[in-house]
């Protein structure tokens, strides 16, 4: 017995928190750094200095929401060592690289030149700020990148082989890693569903100043930025998730199983399950609301394809469990005489399935004693928990097209600079402020839970990848990180509601800088 | 020679750059934050204090996210093993740094004093107990860890975490502390002006000394120490699997390399050497030459380690010959090879942007600019 499944299970929790937290605040920075490149160009171009004052107001958001996107960011990049150390061990040749170069590529230009954009406005001219703020921009987008090829690796496998004598996949080829299908369509979708957060956050605190009926010159123009960025980002990330979903229907049929909760082979035309209420246990909806003919064109893309349920998925995993077996055994046989040849071939010729007797060792530590009923069990682990999914997934789709309608709305209203005269548009945008961030939460929800019970799709089950810890230091740093974590929410938000309500600088000399009349003039001369 | 081997070598060595790195760079700011009580009195003076690095602490703590991700991809044995065996210390680390990028971006954001004195506590928190950490991590390094692993290489870590705060450990975690506050006495002089200046003088000199004082008694305890020797079945071309060669462990052995390549007491002696002379440079006023003295000072205690410790890098204490050393706790060859490749593109991209933006916030911080600075901390 390898691991406690108590211990297992804390990690995952922990994993979960600390990085859905972290994903609260990273969108929003990839979004808004965009928004604020796009400001200051407008603000480059006209020289109009309320441009200058709209893309300080949000930068100061921006970066009070940045620090505690850098501060968890950094626990995220040693969780893999501290809490997922077999799985570390096992990935380290091929995940650790895109990590490694999204630090040399992305976090360093990020970081340097942030300093530079909120310090160096009065030392840096015009278009040499405005490159700054692109670089931020660009290097929080590229970091988005280097993270997505690296999961995209924990959804499919490409470009690696296991190696017996080194117990752990090694990359064999560095194009199939970061041209992986599965992390360019990722990448697109997460990085647009970040300026769909990043407009939303404007367009509602926009909102928010018109309805008090302040600073209306920041505030209008702000929403018409936001509405146009934002229509073109929703319509991205809705296309991307598509094709995502697309991708995954081929490459990970066990989650779609759970996104449609698909318990049987769905013959074309199958219906698509608009609700439904999923049972695990029993393998079955006990409640459904399907639309039909919709399910087969929507995943297929074609009208004569049938979708694998769980049924078949379960059936395929059995045949898979059996042929690793000989794998696994080969394996044991290697590690104690690296050079038998005949174990060597035996491993070559079941390699590919070693995964799926890694899944059966939970039930059967040896593996070559396992009865058909502990093979059928780990064949049902491998249908991910899909009540969860199920619904996460729709709550993303539902979220997606309230906010496309949401920008549809924004965007005609205010290029006829109707606006302020409909409250209930700007009630709207206020009040959808969560929206964004609920539907970057339940996409994670639905690409990692649904990756389950895997850490490396088909190669590495989850039950075996955590490190050995014991269950009180997985209490303890649980109990920490919940802590800490909430302490720092309660201040940032405290923080950011208190500088939304203090507004931006409508211009005009400020008591406390006496000379703050002639700033502007002198950043022209730089 | 193999290429395996060279690359293996050849990262080893950009593991002591990255750590070099780390050092200087987060040290200096760590530096700046434990001390930022003392070199501020008052509340401009902190500001002032806070803002000549306010620019730069973001770019600079990337050496630290970068030394995690590098370590991942050309290490990765080691940062399974370590991490996951230090589990308490790691956290103790995480969580005190965490907490630096909100004191930085929070303090000045609210007028009240109470809110700004909690965050410079914060501060001093977030500066000082990560370096002891990494100090203290580097100690039991020396010392070897109790930990080993079963075949399929899943790795149990068997000692306490009390354990790991030995005192051995702490004396290098306290060495690491000190140079760091010379690092940052160094940046504070470069920047600051009349009493802050002076305040950052003294720092540098009385931390200066605790280093030298601190790195002598860790070095006589090395030597004393039980070392690790490699008896058998290590190959630097063969693949990276730590379960196939024999250790033992012997009293003494750390100066094993010494011995055998005397040009290697040039580590340590360039420590005495360049803090001594940082803290002349000092006293004349020549600041900036002390920072670069600082720079050499670190390379020196880095390559001591270094020099003391190779072919090894975490001795098991509990199961020698488990020991992950240069030679078998690597990534494959196709890996250390891509990644050269992109440090080589990318390091002198980074250092030149960064030079640059050090160059363009350059000047004096006075309380009386930060006053002025509608954009300051």
């Amino acid at each position: 017995m390898h691991h406690l499944a108590t211990v297992v299970d804390l990690s995952r929790a922990q994993f979960a928190a600390t990085a859905l937290y972290h994903y609260l605040f990273v969108p929003l920075t990839l979004g808004l750094s965009f928004l604020l490149a796009t400001m200051e160009t407008v603000y480059v171009i006209t020289r109009r200095d309320i441009y200058r004052r709209m893309t300080r107001f949000w930068g100061k958001l921006f970066a009070i929401n940045f620090a505690l996107g850098v501060a968890t960011g950094l626990t995220m990049e040693f969780q893999f060592g501290t809490n997922w150390a077999t799985y570390s061990h096992f990935v380290g040749d091929i995940f650790g690289a895109p990590l490694a170069i999204e630090g040399l590529m992305a976090f360093f230009l990020e970081s340097t030149f942030v300093g530079l954009m909120l310090f160096g406005w009065e030392r840096l001219s015009r278009t040499k700020h405005l490159m700054v703020t692109f670089l931020v921009a660009l290097g929080s987008n590229l970091s988005a990148l280097w993270i997505l090829i690296a999961n995209s690796y924990m959804q499919k496998p490409v470009g690696s082989h296991f190696d017996p004598t080194t117990m752990r996949v090694e990359l064999s080829s560095f194009t199939h890693l970061i041209f992986n299908p599965d992390a360019q369509a990722k990448f697109v979708h997460t990085s647009v569903a970040g300026f769909v957060t990043g407009s939303i956050f404007v367009l509602g605190i926009s909102a928010y100043y018109m309805l008090r009926g302040r600073h209306l010159e920041v505030a209008k123009r702000s929403f018409r930025m936001a509405a146009l960025f934002g229509v073109f980002a929703i319509l991205a990330t809705i296309t991307l998730g598509d094709a995502l979903g697309f991708i995954d229907g081929s490459v990970q049929p066990t989650k779609l199983v759970a996104m449609e909760a698909l318990w049987k082979t769905a013959e074309p035309p199958a219906g698509f399950n608009l609700i439904a209420w999923p049972d695990q246990k029993a393998q079955r909806n006990d409640f459904e609301l399907k639309i039909p003919y919709v399910l087969t064109p929507l995943i297929t893309h074609s009208l004569h394809k049938s979708i694998p349920g769980a049924d078949a998925l379960e059936r395929q995993a059995r045949a898979k469990i059996r042929d690793g077996i000989p794998a696994l055994e080969a394996l044991h046989t290697l590690s104690a005489h690296p050079n038998d040849a005949a174990a060597r071939s035996r491993f070559q010729a079941h390699e590919k399935d070693l995964g799926y007797a890694l899944l059966l060792e939970r039930y059967a530590p040896d593996v070559s004693k396992a009865t058909p009923a502990q093979i059928r069990k780990a064949a049902r682990d491998t249908i991910p928990p899909v009540f969860p999914v199920f619904w996460s997934f729709r709550i993303m789709v539902a979220a997606g097209f309230a906010m496309l309608a949401l920008f549809i709305a924004a965007v005609l209203y205010s290029i006829r600079n109707q606006v302020t005269e409909r409250p209930w548009l700007l009630r709207l945008a206020f009040w959808s402020l969560p929206v964004p961030f609920i539907a970057n939460l339940a996409g994670w929800v639905v690409a990692e839970m649904g990756r389950q019970p895997w850490t490396v799709y088909g190669q590495l089950p989850t039950w075996l990848s955590a490190s050995t810890h014991s269950v009180a230091y997985m209490v303890f740093s649980l109990t920490g990180f919940v802590l800490l974590y909430s302490i720092f929410i309660v201040i940032e938000m405290f923080l950011m509601v208190k500088f939304i309500r203090q507004g931006p600088d409508d211009g005009g000399p400020r008591p406390d800088h006496a000379d703050s009349s002639t700033r502007a003039p002198r950043l022209s001369e730089a | 020679m193999d290429l395996y081997a060279i690359l293996k070598l050849t990262w080893w060595a950009l593991l002591g750059v990255l750590l070099t790195g780390l050092g200087v760079m987060v040290g200096m700011d760590m530096g700046v934050g434990a001390s930022l009580r003392y070199l501020g009195r008052s509340d401009g003076e902190r500001r002032a204090v806070i803002n000549m690095i306010a620019p730069h602490w973001d770019g600079n703590q990337v050496w630290f996210i970068l030394g995690g991700g590098a370590v991942f991809a050309a290490w990765p044995t080691i940062y399974a093993t370590a991490f996951s065996g230090l589990y308490v210390v790691m956290l103790v680390l995480l969580w005190s740094m965490i907490v630096r990028p909100l004191g930085f971006e929070y303090r000045s954001k609210l007028p009240s004093q109470r809110w700004r004195n909690g965050w410079d506590w914060m501060l001093f928190v977030s500066g000082a107990v990560p370096m002891l950490v990494f100090g203290a991590a580097m100690g039991n390094m020396l010392e070897g860890v109790p930990f080993h692993f079963t075949w399929d290489m899943v790795s149990y870590y068997t000692g306490s975490f009390i354990t790991l705060f030995n005192p051995f450990a702490l004396l290098c975690g306290l060495m690491a502390l000190a140079l760091a506050l010379y690092q940052g006495g160094a940046m504070v002089m470069n920047r600051g002006e009349g009493v802050i200046r002076e305040r950052a003088r003294r720092q540098l000199t009385w931390a200066g000394l605790a280093a030298l004082a601190l790195f002598t008694v860790c070095g006589l305890w090395v030597w004393r120490m039980a070392g690790y020797v490699i008896t058998g079945g290590a190959d630097p071309a063969g693949p990276a699997i730590p379960l196939h060669k024999t250790v033992v462990r012997a009293s003494g052995a750390w100066l094993h390399n010494f011995q055998v390549h005397p040009v290697l007491w040039l580590a340590p002696a360039a420590v005495y050497v360049a803090v001594l002379l940082g803290i002349a440079a000092a006293r004349s006023g020549r600041s900036h030459v002390s920072w670069w003295l600082g720079v050499v000072g670190w390379i020196g205690t880095l390559g001591t380690v270094g020099a003391a410790m190779f072919p090894f890098m975490m001795p098991s204490s509990s199961n020698p010959s488990q020991s992950l050393t240069a030679w078998d706790a690597s990534s494959s060859q196709t890996t250390l090879l891509w990644m050269l490749g992109w440090t080589v593109v990318f390091v002198p991209i980074i250092l030149t942007y960064t030079s640059w933006a050090f160059w363009v916030m350059r000047g004096k911080v006075t309380p009386e600019k930060v006053e002025q600075d509608e954009h300051a901390y």
